[in-house]
């Protein structure tokens, strides 16, 4: 491993060395990834059903307890400052609290004692997903996209300079996945957070993210520079540089499924 | 609208006009003939049930000690009802209480479950033997301990109640959905704020689901401990009384109680099935279900 000076760390947001996680001390479901985010940068992890992105997704918000490797952030994570937020695959939302409450949640975990200080940061939050006049609402109140916008809101309410979000869209139809997907960049541009994505989507890795690491059994086989100009907006994705890219990545992945599929011994996925 | 004005958000919604009012009114106004019509099956069935009852009793002269006509019974319940509502208020009060504290008593050892895999391990079987152990054979034994009295009787009733408490509430507790409890992870949350925002109001619905359970069973744990209390003493339940009139015979009075002890038990679950769904307004989505 080479090593690396500290000014080059300080412009990286999240560093993986040989970041390893086992279940059962013998199924290896990340196997020795390397990988760095720069702060301010979007890389979306995309690759098939059970390859390990979700758990790489949880090791590096401090969820997953590692086998080996280390991951390091900038600035060090403390977790009572609530400088990582998490969308979920599912909104997550607490069915006994109302829409604000569950926004402020965060907010309460982490010892913010002022509550009014808690409810203005969760209204400017639930203001920023445009979720404004849904507070009192519970949870089984609110559409399947809104619920998202809330969970979206929840992440973002203590200001991470990191956020980590697991399919978060997979549950919604492509007309919500679009309007979200808009929402994601909006708030990117205006925050310029660190965003690690884990999508099966392949449009949507490319619309949103700065590079594209496809991961296969565990392991990350590239990282892809996404050649398309920001600022970034839906329309792009009706232009021949889109579609140009949208076909080298599916043939990447696809390349690469046949390839381990002649090679492979029938195992994880 | 400024998004800041939370009170004018809130003030929008509820604010009923004439014409909500009105299809209010109807709605609720369907509601109850809905109920209606669905009680009708088994209204129809009990009718049935008399007409059997009487036809078996007058057909084949079946002696009144043995199976005396409905109308005989409705007679004898007419006769005894003030010992029948005294002592449906006494079994009524024992049951309820036996279920309140088994409800307390159930969540705390619960709770004690839920934090610590070691305590869970020791003390399970135990509280499994609670429901194994046949609550005739100890009654006596308890009697012995506790007296003659209406203590007794709800110690009784705990016992019956308790396991379904136990089991079903320690799931609730340690079954969280992950995403949950990563959530809390994630923002370094320690564990009895844990135990207090997450995990306690998840299992909500599962100590209603306990405790519906128990109110049917406290109920039969009260009148079965009064069999044995009952007797000659100055507490008189349903149970006491039923073992009296087994005694002498009446057994058109018998049955009267017979059918007080199920108003009882039903109305028990009535009312744990109302408290229930109040309490669980926040939980329950649209449909009524309960979400996971």
């Amino acid at each position: 491993m080479s090593q690396v000076s500290q000014d080059e760390f300080d412009a990286t947001s999240i560093r993986c060395r040989d970041v390893t996680v086992a279940f059962d001390h013998q199924s290896i479901a990340v196997d020795r990834v390397n990988l760095d985010v720069r702060r301010g940068e979007i890389v979306s992890l995309i690759g098939p059903s059970g390859c390990g992105k979700t758990t790489l997704l949880r090791a590096l918000a401090g969820l997953q307890s590692l086998a080996s490797g280390e991951v390091r952030l900038s600035p060090p994570a403390i977790t009572s400052e609530g400088q990582i937020g998490f969308v979920f695959q599912q909104p997550a939302l607490l069915p006994w609290a109302t829409t604000l409450q569950n926004v402020m949640l965060p907010l309460e975990l982490i010892g913010h004692t002022n509550r009014d200080d808690r409810r203005l940061a969760a209204i400017e939050s639930l203001h920023a997903v445009k979720l404004a006049d849904a507070h009192e609402k519970r949870p089984h109140e609110l559409s399947g996209g809104m619920q998202m916008r809330a969970s979206i809101a929840r992440a973002l309410v203590t200001n991470p300079s990191i956020l980590l979000l697991d399919e978060p869209f997979a549950a919604l139809d492509d007309m919500l996945r679009s309007d979200l997907g808009r929402l994601l960049l909006d708030l990117w541009e205006r925050r310029r957070f660190t965003a690690v994505m884990v999508t099966h989507n392949i449009g949507e890795s490319i619309l949103l993210s700065h590079r594209i690491a496809v991961m296969r059994r565990g392991v990350i086989e590239t990282v892809v520079e996404n050649p398309l100009a920001w600022p970034r907006s839906p329309s792009q994705m009706r232009t021949p540089e889109f579609a140009a890219f949208y076909g080298e990545m599916a043939d990447a992945l696809r390349g690469r499924e046949n390839e381990s599929s002649i090679l492979s011994d029938g195992g994880a996925d | 609208m400024n998004p800041y004005d939370i009170e004018k958000s809130v003030s929008d919604g509820p604010e009923p006009n004439r014409d909500d009012a009105a299809s209010g009114l109807k709605d609720r106004l369907g509601a109850t003939v809905a109920t209606a019509v669905g009680w009708a099956p088994a209204v129809i069935v009990a009718g049935i049930a008399l007409l059997v009852w009487q036809f078996v009793a007058v057909a084949f002269e079946l002696p009144r000690a043995l199976l005396p006509r409905p109308a005989e019974v409705w007679q004898a319940a007419l006769e005894n009802r003030i010992v029948l509502l005294k002592a449906f208020a006494s079994t009524g009060i024992a049951a309820t209480s036996g279920l309140l504290t088994a409800i307390c008593i159930g969540s705390l050892i619960s709770v004690a479950f839920s934090q610590s895999r070691a305590i869970r391990v020791a003390f399970f079987p135990y509280v499994i033997f609670l429901q194994t152990v046949p609550i005739v054979a100890i009654t006596p034994l308890l009697i012995i301990w506790s007296g003659y009295q209406f203590r007794t009787v709800v110690i009784v009733t705990v016992i019956i109640c308790l396991f379904p408490i136990v089991n079903s509430v320690t799931a609730g507790l340690i079954t969280i959905d992950r995403q949950w409890a990563d959530l809390f992870s994630l923002y370094g949350t320690g564990r009895v704020k844990t135990l207090l925002r997450l995990r306690i109001p998840a299992a909500i619905p599962n100590l209603v689901l306990g405790a519906k359970t128990s109110s049917g069973l406290a109920v039969i744990g009260a009148i079965v401990a009064e069999f044995f209390v009952g007797n000659g003493t100055a507490y008189e339940g349903l149970g006491s009384l039923m073992a009296s009139w087994q005694a002498f015979l009446k057994t058109a009075a018998l049955i009267a109680a017979v059918f007080t002890s199920t108003l009882l038990g039903l109305i028990l679950f009535g009312l744990v099935d109302v408290v229930s769904r109040t309490l669980l307004r926040r939980w329950m989505n649209v449909s009524g279900t309960l979400p996971k």
